[in-house]
């Protein structure tokens, strides 16, 4: 195992976020806080609670959770495209390294930074509403859990795509509208019948329903099918990289 | 690496010479690449780089040198074939292979927001080398970029970015450096800096293997040469032997007058006459143990004609190129 090559690729991605601070931390902290404005403020103070929760304190983990998978799947998608879009990727082809360990580097580089900010955006929320987390371990490991499984789904869509716009597609038009529907505003206990058991094929449910059960231990489907959930969602998108490894896919001729 | 200079004693002589210089340090074996496309990029590549020599790798676009370095490289996959690198093989023992290689490829393809020494130490660290700030310095000193060690690869220009580009494949000490088109539109002055930088580090001990179509640039600097066409190697040779073998030579007689056609006395030495008439052509072998040069003066002198200059010209490398490669056109 090249550890030494991990940590230049884990290091030097991280240090693109120095780099690119307004775009990496601050964008998506100013945009947590507009939510807080319209959904906390503006909708919530109609919305007294759900399940006993504040409603302004009962988005938080919804919120987070947004934030985690696109901000996975940008940092990861961008970390890998970068380098086969401007030619750099001949140096990681050519050095002693193995895919797994060149998936390691970014894809641990682009999980750090989301669960960094993830914590950022959950201090940020705190100074708007009073929190409460039942089971802070849980938290973490759904956090880090959700973190990893979408960096290395951005990392195959970072491999798939051959072009900027490809790389905008899948987070634009399936993650958002997936993290919308899939209750970081609401309760799904509140959508007709119908609407609730559609909303069971929405992966992100799972998610946030695992995530919010650790602030506030209430749930749209019991914890232990969202943690099944995640690790099956983790589990296929290690498979999809082993074959990527496996065959070079877009990576070498 | 190999360093400091041999200390030459009675028949240590032949070993050294030939565990460092005539050992092979990279074995290519039936070679082939066919790309999706269906394209024959490689078809069955025999080649022995030596260990310590500059080789140089020529042949015209499209001709397969890039694809035969990347597979070295482990860039690009090899369809059949095999190649070890210093006994290594590049697929099973990649690891071992690699770390011996560093590579400038033929696209300036550097991050052009990092900084000339992040970018530098970045390399460094894919090949698993421990931080060493001491040699980073010196690799940027030697490529006379320390004083921009801190500036954005944006800032720099095109020779200075290629710089960096080779800064970053010494930045872990290999053995082998590949030098794809090394000097590809830059300047005068830059490519004779880059070929001292190579010499000096073939001085090093470093194995160089270059791919070029500056046929004065194989001359200049390379001890072997192979000429690849079509995805097939044509010959390997050592660069002087090449042109000695392959070299044609020809005498130019300057004569005092102008002739209509060559005089049947001389048509024994297939001569040609010169577009204004005022020249005798003569075409002979460096090969030969004869040149028939002193009978061919001699009919001259006889036949009546005078001349009041001559001169010999020899076929230059890229002569040679050309004529091989039109050859199998």
């Amino acid at each position: 195992m090249n550890w030494r090559a991990v940590y230049a690729i884990y290091l030097f991605e991280m240090s693109r976020t120095g780099r690119t601070v307004m775009q990496s931390i601050l964008s998506p902290v100013i945009s947590t806080c507009l939510y807080f404005v319209v959904f906390g403020a503006a909708i919530g103070s109609r919305i007294t609670e759900i399940e006993g929760v504040p409603y302004g304190a009962f988005i938080v983990p919804g919120l987070i959770m947004m934030m985690l998978l696109t901000q996975s799947v940008m940092n990861a998608s961008f970390g890998i495209y970068f380098p086969r879009f401007i030619g750099t990727i001949y140096e990681l082809l050519s050095a002693p390294l193995s895919f797994f360990e060149i998936a390691l580097g970014y894809v641990g580089a682009a999980a750090s930074k989301s669960i960094i900010l993830g914590l950022i955006i959950l201090l940020t929320a705190n100074l708007f509403v009073p929190l409460r987390i039942a089971h802070p371990g849980w938290m973490v490991a759904f956090l880090v859990l959700t973190a990893v499984s979408f960096s290395l789904l951005g990392f195959i869509i970072g491999i798939w795509a051959d072009g900027f716009e490809k790389l905008q597609v899948i987070p634009l038009l399936i993650i958002t509208p997936l993290t919308f529907l899939g209750g970081s505003f609401y309760s799904v206990n509140v959508l007709p019948p119908v609407w609730q058991t559609v909303s069971l094929f929405n992966p992100v449910v799972y998610l946030i329903s695992g995530f919010r059960w650790s602030f506030f231990e209430i749930a749209d489907v019991s914890v232990g099918v969202s943690l099944a959930m995640t690790t099956l969602f983790l589990a296929v998108c290690l498979v999809i990289v082993w074959w990527i490894f496996k065959t070079g896919y877009r990576l070498k001729t | 690496m190999i360093t400091g200079s041999p200390a030459f004693a009675g028949d240590d002589e032949w070993e050294y010479v030939y565990n460092n210089f005539m050992q092979p340090i990279i074995t290519v074996s039936q070679l082939s690449k066919t790309y999706a496309s269906g394209l024959e990029a490689l078809k069955n590549v025999d080649l022995t780089i030596r260990r310590g020599e500059i080789f140089a790798l020529l042949g015209p676009n499209g001709a397969g040198k890039t694809t035969l370095i990347n597979i070295i490289c482990g860039i690009v996959k090899k369809s059949s074939g095999s190649v070890t690198v210093d006994g290594h093989d590049i697929v099973k023992d990649y690891r071992a292979a690699r770390s011996l290689i560093g590579l400038v490829p033929q696209e300036l393809a550097v991050s052009a927001f990092d900084k000339v020494w992040a970018t530098v130490s970045f390399s460094r660290g894919l090949f698993g080398k421990p931080a060493d700030s001491d040699f980073i310095a010196k690799v940027l000193k030697d490529l006379t970029l320390y004083d921009r060690k801190d500036s954005q690869v944006m800032t720099l220009s095109g020779g200075m970015k290629r710089r960096v580009m080779i800064a970053k494949a010494l930045a872990h000490e290999p053995q082998i450096l590949f030098l794809d088109e090394p000097t590809a539109g830059v300047d005068v002055e830059l490519r004779k800096d880059m070929w001292q930088t190579v010499r000096e580090l073939r001085a090093a001990g470093v194995t160089i293997i270059l791919t070029t179509h500056y046929i004065e640039e194989a001359e200049e600097m390379a001890d072997r040469i192979g000429i690849i066409n079509k995805g097939e190697l044509i010959l390997v040779e050592e660069k002087a032997e090449l042109v000695r073998k392959l070299g044609k030579k020809q005498l130019v007689l300057q004569l005092n007058g102008k002739l209509a056609a060559v005089p049947p006395q001389l048509s024994a030495h297939r001569l040609t006459l010169g577009p204004q008439g005022d020249e005798l052509i003569y075409h002979y072998d460096t090969r030969g143990e004869r040149t028939g040069i002193t009978a061919l003066l001699n009919d001259v002198r006889e036949s009546g004609i005078r001349f009041r200059d001559l001169q010999t010209t020899q076929s230059s490398l890229e002569d040679i190129f050309v004529d091989l490669v039109s050859e199998r056109k």
